[in-house]
């Protein structure tokens, strides 16, 4: 059985869970797991190369999204004090489904494009286009600030598992970027969500509607 | 049709009230009482067809015929469905749609004898269970579609009969996957906990419970032994799966059986660990399992 | 030479966080300014030599931009310093709500923009893809607390806004990077890397699918950045909450390090045989862009939001430019420098009209000729460069775009630009000429609100260079349009 196919069917059910789940404490921990899961990937895609470069990058995903990340959304949530649950602008049920056509259309998508032969598991970009996807559908069907920053981090999952799954020779130097930006883009929004639930006492940006034309 | 394919249309009708005995027994376990004996089932099944039935004069014909229509459909349900190495005694191309048909048969005599009655609990119960079973038989398709498509047949026997080691080394995550939404599926269309609770008669939380609450005598009877059977024919569909093919038909029926019982001992696990679910969470637990089995669908085309 | 360009305001803006004197804050960002303005101005002379093996070098598209986002920030950073001392006072009364808020700490804004600097300064000496899009990502995550200047909650929804959309946007961009990876990595064989000299030279080997699914993807992501329609979302709030300074370094600066990143892409796609694919993406932004800013204009009542959706129009004309082969991306290469300096001179009067009148509303300024004569004189003259009038430069980029859709035989795009430039004219004169004219309310004119001159020196001399540029374009100049225009030219 192939490690790979393993992490890429968790990152599938994580994400159908995110997408039918509404409590906000278990869709951290659900993303933090994604991450983590994530980090082990380009260890165990590429067990044929292993080195060290792949083992650095491996333990700071791990760290990034595993630990800090979800330290950090927890202390914004518990400083919001969001308790209340807010019904999202398309129900739970409908996001599940919805997941399940954004499945489909992930894979008939990567039928039509060619792919490298030197793939790890014909799984790959079909999973990070569903990661993708889902991601986007998470910030446009949410209504809550910290949930929107959820839909970022699955969106720059799925993007990061296209990246390590089928472009390894992209460089260290851009991947550390990568992890660098989304790391201080998670920090940037919690911030920001403070900020608003200090303005606003809610965070949810549905009700940020003052500036229009 | 050679002698060997009564044999899981016997196992089924002779064996079928013991499952409910054993997850009774591990839950009193659980609980840290004796419990019941395994064979209660039968003493009850007994204690029920000596009894005479009393009927509503509000009912006609329908609620009568109910609980027999109820238990010609799982029979028939029952011919289907193979065990083991056995093929079923029935077995043709689709036969799976056949199956998933009979089992909305029972559900609908069930439904349609309790409106009968006219009491609004019956309406209420039979109004939930319908659907949540509309909810429920999706994921029950789809997953056997996956296996139809990983086994390369249509037919039950096949599909089950087929699935070996080979298959679950390749394709371990997708029969996982199948095998969860399964296990949701039959939770939800037995009556158990996280869906049901089968011990409750409270008049808010019933849903199974309600629609049968009228019956008496033999009428419980079949509806009792229907369900049992019912259970039965799930657990088979599971076991179906995870039990390796050997080759020894009856090293394979012994696995077979031990996964039975196995599968009734992991029910009653879940029925006293868990609490059961809020209504409104129900639905999506149950899209969450054909999600799940939609998934493995599309996982298992590549 | 490149890496100090980078890093000096890299490490002037970690330096001004920690700085406790206002005035050495501010004299430490003068300073950085001009000699970054410095540095660039040599580099005009002498192409300074490649760093990190190849990932960081200046070519033509490169300097170009590099020059317009450091003579910006120069003359913003003038402009910065006063008002930052103006802003002095630690609470302030908003004008349209009437409650009281705080402003961000100086040492947040001045290290931010310092920060800011030195992230545009990276995207446009990138020559990596993947280097490309840290650089912008960059940018975004630096600017976003330059937003968040004025603390309530308008600002707020405006940074959040721009946050999330400009992210999303952006990590589209990173997966279209990924697909230009695999878009290099033949089917046997080693890839070779994102650097855009190498992708040009091997660009027939690109795998044709990946190359335009990743062309689109960079559409869509560097797009946002650059405010195309439809995902110009972002624009308008936030450049009406941001301060007067910021919003024009926004229009001016950042729009334009993303279309850099666009101009990029195009140049392998050229290279390609993918050139008339991206350019019919091109157009088809461009007028989608000038549409949606001609109906947004119209009617609008806020006039930094006015000034919001001209920025989107005139992102829809750079890519009109672009997408009409190589006459047309000289013009639209023009039409960005004229662009960012007539805009940004536009942002900082506005923002001395909003010291003045206490109000975004167009309907309540009146008689800003009488009142400041010299920002009203400088507001119409602004209104008449950016609208495209001779002899500003303006006039000149938009006359050499339309001329290269009448001579590309497509005259339809020809008509819809003057249309659209009509509209946009018209909606704009309405605005201009009813906050210039009348008479100024008592509390708007007198001597105590004179203008400072460090409000009237930075626009005066970005109009005096979109003037010199209308009249003349200078040699070195018009060298390196031509290169650029060169590399986007009309192979199929």
């Amino acid at each position: 059985m192939n490690n790979t196919n393993i992490i890429l069917i968790l990152v599938v059910l994580t994400n159908l869970k995110l997408l039918g789940s509404s409590r906000l404490g278990a869709s951290i921990r659900v993303v933090a797991m994604q991450g983590v899961v994530l980090g082990l990937l380009p260890v165990l895609a590429h067990t044929n190369e292993l080195s060290l470069r792949y083992a650095v990058l491996a333990a700071g995903t791990i760290a990034l999204k595993g630990i800090v990340f979800p330290w950090f959304l927890f202390r914004a949530v518990r400083e919001a004090e969001v308790t209340r649950e807010v019904e999202p602008y398309v129900g739970y049920v409908t996001s599940l489904l919805a997941g399940v056509l954004i499945l489909a259309v992930s894979f008939w998508m990567c039928e039509r494009l060619p792919m490298p032969e030197t793939l790890a598991s014909s799984w790959l970009a079909p999973v990070a286009f569903f990661s993708i996807f889902a991601g986007l559908f998470l910030i446009v069907s949410r209504k809550r600030a910290v949930n929107q920053v959820l839909g970022f981090l699955v969106l720059e999952n799925g993007v990061y598992t296209f990246g390590v799954g089928l472009a390894p020779h992209t460089s260290l130097l851009v991947e550390a970027g990568v992890l660098l930006d989304v790391f201080v883009a998670v920090f940037v929004m919690g911030i920001t969500i403070f900020h608003i639930n200090r303005e606003f006492d809610h965070i949810e940006t549905n009700r940020l509607s003052t500036l229009k034309d | 049709m050679n002698p060997e394919s009564f044999i899981p249309l016997l196992l089924a009708l002779l064996l079928s009230p013991l499952l409910p005995g054993i997850i009774n027994r591990t839950k009193a376990l659980f609980a840290g009482r004796r419990g019941p004996p395994l064979l209660q089932i039968y003493f009850d099944l007994g204690k029920l067809l000596r009894k005479g039935a009393v009927y509503s004069r509000t009912t006609t014909w329908i609620f009568r015929a109910g609980p027999m229509l109820e238990l010609a459909a799982a029979l028939a349900a029952a011919m289907l469905v193979p065990l083991g190495n056995f093929a079923a005694l029935i077995a043709f191309p689709a036969d799976f749609l056949l199956f998933a048909g009979l089992l909305g048969l029972m559900r609908f005599f069930t439904v349609l004898a309790a409106l009968d009655t006219g009491s609004s609990f019956e309406g209420m119960g039979a109004s939930r269970e319908v659907f949540f079973s509309a909810l429920a038989e999706p994921a029950l398709l789809v997953a056997l579609a996956t296996l139809a498509r990983q086994a390369g047949s249509f037919s039950l026997s096949t599909m089950l009969g087929q699935v070996s080691g080979g298959h679950w080394l390749h394709l371990g995550p997708v029969l996982a996957l199948v095998m969860i939404a399964l296990m949701i599926v039959l939770l939800a269309e037995n009556e158990r906990i996280p869906v049901d609770d089968p011990n409750t008669h409270l008049e808010l939380t019933m849903i199974h419970e309600v629609m049968v609450l009228d019956h008496g005598g033999p009428d419980f009877a079949f509806i009792v032994y229907g369900a049992a059977l019912k259970l039965w024919l799930l657990t088979a569909l599971v076991v179906g799966m995870v039990v390796p093919a050997t080759g020894a038909s009856w090293l394979d029926l012994a696995l077979v059986m031990g996964g039975m019982f196995a599968v009734a001992v992991i029910v009653g696990v879940v029925e006293s660990v868990m609490a059961r679910l809020r209504l409104v969470m129900v639905p999506q637990l149950l899209v969450g399992a054909g999600a799940l089995a939609a998934a493995a669908f599309l996982l298992g085309l590549k | 030479m490149i890496l100090v360009l980078v890093f000096l305001p890299l490490l002037a803006g970690l330096a001004a966080f920690a700085l406790r004197s206002p005035a050495v804050r501010r004299g430490l960002l003068i300073g950085t300014a001009l000699v970054h303005a410095t540095l660039t101005a040599i580099c005009w002379k002498t192409t300074p030599g490649a760093a990190l093996g190849g990932w960081l070098a200046l070519d033509a598209a490169g300097l170009l931009f590099l020059s317009i986002i450091s003579g910006l920030f120069l003359v913003a950073s003038f402009y910065a310093a006063g008002y930052l001392g103006q802003q002095a006072n630690k609470h302030t009364t908003d004008m349209e709500e009437g409650m009281l808020f705080d402003n961000a700490p100086e040492a947040v804004f001045i290290g931010c923009l310092l920060l800011f600097l030195a992230t545009m300064t990276l995207v446009t000496v990138s020559q990596h893809f993947g280097l490309l899009w840290v650089a912008i990502e960059a940018t975004t995550l630096a600017s976003a607390p330059l937003i968040y200047f004025h603390r309530h909650h308008r600002s707020l929804e405006a940074t959040w806004k721009y946050l999330l959309v400009c992210s999303v946007g952006i990590a589209l961009a990173l997966l279209a990077s990924f697909f230009l990876g695999v878009a290099a990595t033949p089917p046997n064989g080693e890839g070779f890397p994102l650097v855009l000299t190498e992708l040009v030279a091997k660009a027939q080997q690109l795998q044709t699918p990946w190359l335009k699914a990743a062309c689109l993807l960079f559409f869509v992501g560097y797009g946002t950045k650059m405010g195309l329609a439809p995902l110009h979302t972002w624009l308008p709030d936030a450049h009406s909450e941001a301060p007067s300074v910021i919003s024009a370094l926004l229009s001016g600066a950042v729009l334009n390090c993303a279309f850099l990143g666009l101009v990029r892409v195009q140049q392998v796609c050229v290279a390609a045989g993918l050139g008339a694919f991206g350019r019919d993406v091109w157009v088809l932004l461009g007028l989608v862009s000038l549409v949606v800013g001609a109906v947004f204009i119209i009617g609008q009542t806020d006039y930094k939001r006015l000034l919001a959706y001209s920025s989107v129009e005139n992102m829809g004309i750079i890519a009109l430019g672009v997408g009409l082969g190589s006459a047309g991306a000289f013009g639209a290469m023009l039409h960005a420098v004229n662009h960012a300096l007539a805009k940004a001179m536009l942002f900082l009067l506005s923002g001395n009209i909003l010291a003045r009148y206490q109000t975004k509303n167009i309907a309540q300024v009146r008689g800003l000729l009488r009142a400041a004569p010299v920002t009203g004189v400088l507001w119409v003259t602004g209104f008449l460069a950016i609208t495209g009038t001779p002899p500003f430069g303006l006039f000149l980029s938009k006359f050499t775009i339309l001329k290269a859709a009448i001579d590309s035989g497509r005259t339809w795009i020809g008509v819809m630009f003057l249309v659209s430039l009509g509209v946009i004219f018209v909606g704009m004169t309405t605005a201009f000429f009813g906050m210039a004219q009348g008479v100024p309310d008592k509390s708007a004119a007198g001597p105590a609100n004179r203008d400072r001159w460090w409000q009237i020196a930075p626009p005066a001399v970005l109009g005096l260079l979109v003037l010199w540029l209308g009249l003349a374009i200078p040699g070195p100049l018009n060298n390196v349009l031509r290169q650029i225009a060169a590399t986007l030219g009309d192979a199929p």
